[in-house]
């Protein structure tokens, strides 16, 4: 039954992505990559790993969808026509596809319990974790803790593309600074009483919620990553609503421009009080006199680190387009 | 084994409901019918799939999450239909009326 729901979905996936190619209006495919995301998030679900189902969900469908339409609503939605090259990359495309299709022959089957990821390390994350860490969910100890390193560049990979997007986009620094402008009224959605009556009453339990699946990633599928792609989503939609302006002054530039770097500084911070406590960098049971609180402490801080500035980067870059496009 | 067969009926019965949707959003004849036939999917089907699903899972955490799912979309998905049909309408999307072919659809 599985299976045949894995083919079913698989089949939509393909469907789909050869209408994102093939549709010309950016504005479709852009609507088509929310649907693919929200089809391989379902995937990943069925193949039992919620936690990248969830992150799918949240990013892939939610937030890249809003930051591709800021992008839209700058470039415009048409596909501009390009006609040479194209026999070029159709060749590019079809040796990837052959040499991708080739190198699927040599992986072990799905779910086959004696592939090489099944026997390397897992078994031994799966075996230690409760004993070394003991939290229920074994995604986040090996994330948080057991491959901390990879985390850690992670996240400066986030604070780093946070700090490009917005050099790029070249967002008026005073314009988000200056929160004393008047309200723009004709701003957000002020007409539409429906959505902003809903989207008012949604907000507060999307906020909650991603701090649930922030504070619950010990227990169950979530953690920063994940939350903080939800409380970025009901900022977002907030500032969908009442405008950027009113947004900006429940959580100011300044604040969200310091929560890019609070995360990275976390982080790295929790590996050098682990390193003068006399322990390795992040080997977080020097923490506390107990080792496992200390893991929990150290897993703690870290995932809000992650947390804050996954929000701190999605809404600055919202808010830079969304600044960019009061400009043009 | 009654409720087992009551489930069986709700979500048969939303089954059908969001094949009818779905059915609808290919052949309603302009923008605003194939929404109204495609609401029909998050609204009844969706009514119907999770109450059945809610008497499969009885009287357990599962039950209430399902219930504030079941809130949640209740309050979006009606709320995205209307979202779409306005934002349509403004945009001066004439609905196709009887009789007349010159406005409307695509």
């Amino acid at each position: 039954m599985t299976a045949l729901f894995a083919i079913f979905l698989l089949t939509l996936l393909v469907i789909t992505a050869f209408g994102i190619v093939r549709a010309t209006n950016l504005f479709v495919a852009v609507m088509l990559m929310g649907i693919f995301s929200l089809q391989i998030a379902s995937i990943f679900f069925l193949l039992d790993a919620a936690d990248v189902a969830l992150t799918e969900a949240a990013v892939g469908a939610g937030i890249s969808t809003v930051l591709f339409l800021g992008a839209l609503a700058l470039t415009g939605p048409e596909e501009p026509k390009r006609p040479h090259g194209r026999w070029l990359s159709l060749c590019v495309v079809s040796l990837t596809t052959l040499i991708v299709l080739y190198a699927t022959f040599d992986k072990p089957r799905l779910g086959d319990p004696n592939a090489p990821v099944h026997q390397h390390v897992a078994p031994w994350y799966l075996e230690n974790t409760p004993a070394l860490i003991d939290i229920p969910n074994v995604v986040t100890a090996v994330l948080a803790s057991f491959r901390g390193y990879d985390t850690l560049g992670e996240v400066f990979v986030i604070f780093t593309a946070g700090i490009g997007v917005m050099f790029v986009l070249g967002t008026p620094w005073s314009r988000l600074s200056d929160a004393r402008t008047p309200l723009d009224e004709a701003k957000g959605l002020r007409h539409h009483l429906i959505p902003r009556v809903v989207g008012h009453l949604l907000v507060p339990f999307i906020v909650l919620f991603g701090l649930y699946v922030q504070f619950h990633g010990d227990f169950g599928p979530g953690g920063g990553f994940q939350a903080g792609a939800l409380i970025a989503a009901g900022l977002i939609l907030s500032a969908l609503l009442d405008g950027e302006r009113a947004s900006l002054r429940v959580v100011p530039a300044r604040w969200l421009f310091a929560m890019v770097a609070l995360g990275p500084l976390i982080f790295s911070g929790v590996g050098l009080a682990t390193v003068l406590l006399g322990g390795r960098f992040l080997d977080y049971s020097v923490l506390s006199a107990d080792p496992v609180a200390g893991q929990h402490l150290g897993i703690l801080l870290i995932e809000a680190g992650v947390g804050v500035t996954v929000v701190g980067v999605l809404v600055s870059i919202f808010h830079g387009f969304a600044a960019r496009e009061q400009k043009n | 084994m009654i409720v087992d067969v009551f489930s069986m009926l709700l979500l048969i019965g939303g089954g059908a409901f969001v094949f009818i949707g779905g059915l609808g959003a290919l052949r309603m004849p302009d923008f605003y019918t194939r929404l109204h036939a495609a609401s029909l999917t998050d609204s009844m089907g969706m009514i119907l799939v999770l109450s059945g699903v809610v008497l499969q899972a009885g009287f357990s955490l599962a039950t209430l999450k399902l219930l504030v799912i079941f809130v949640f979309l209740m309050l979006t998905s009606p709320t995205a239909t209307y979202a779409l049909a306005n934002a349509a309408h403004l945009a001066g999307l004439a609905p196709r009326l009887g009789g007349s072919d010159d406005t409307g659809a695509e």
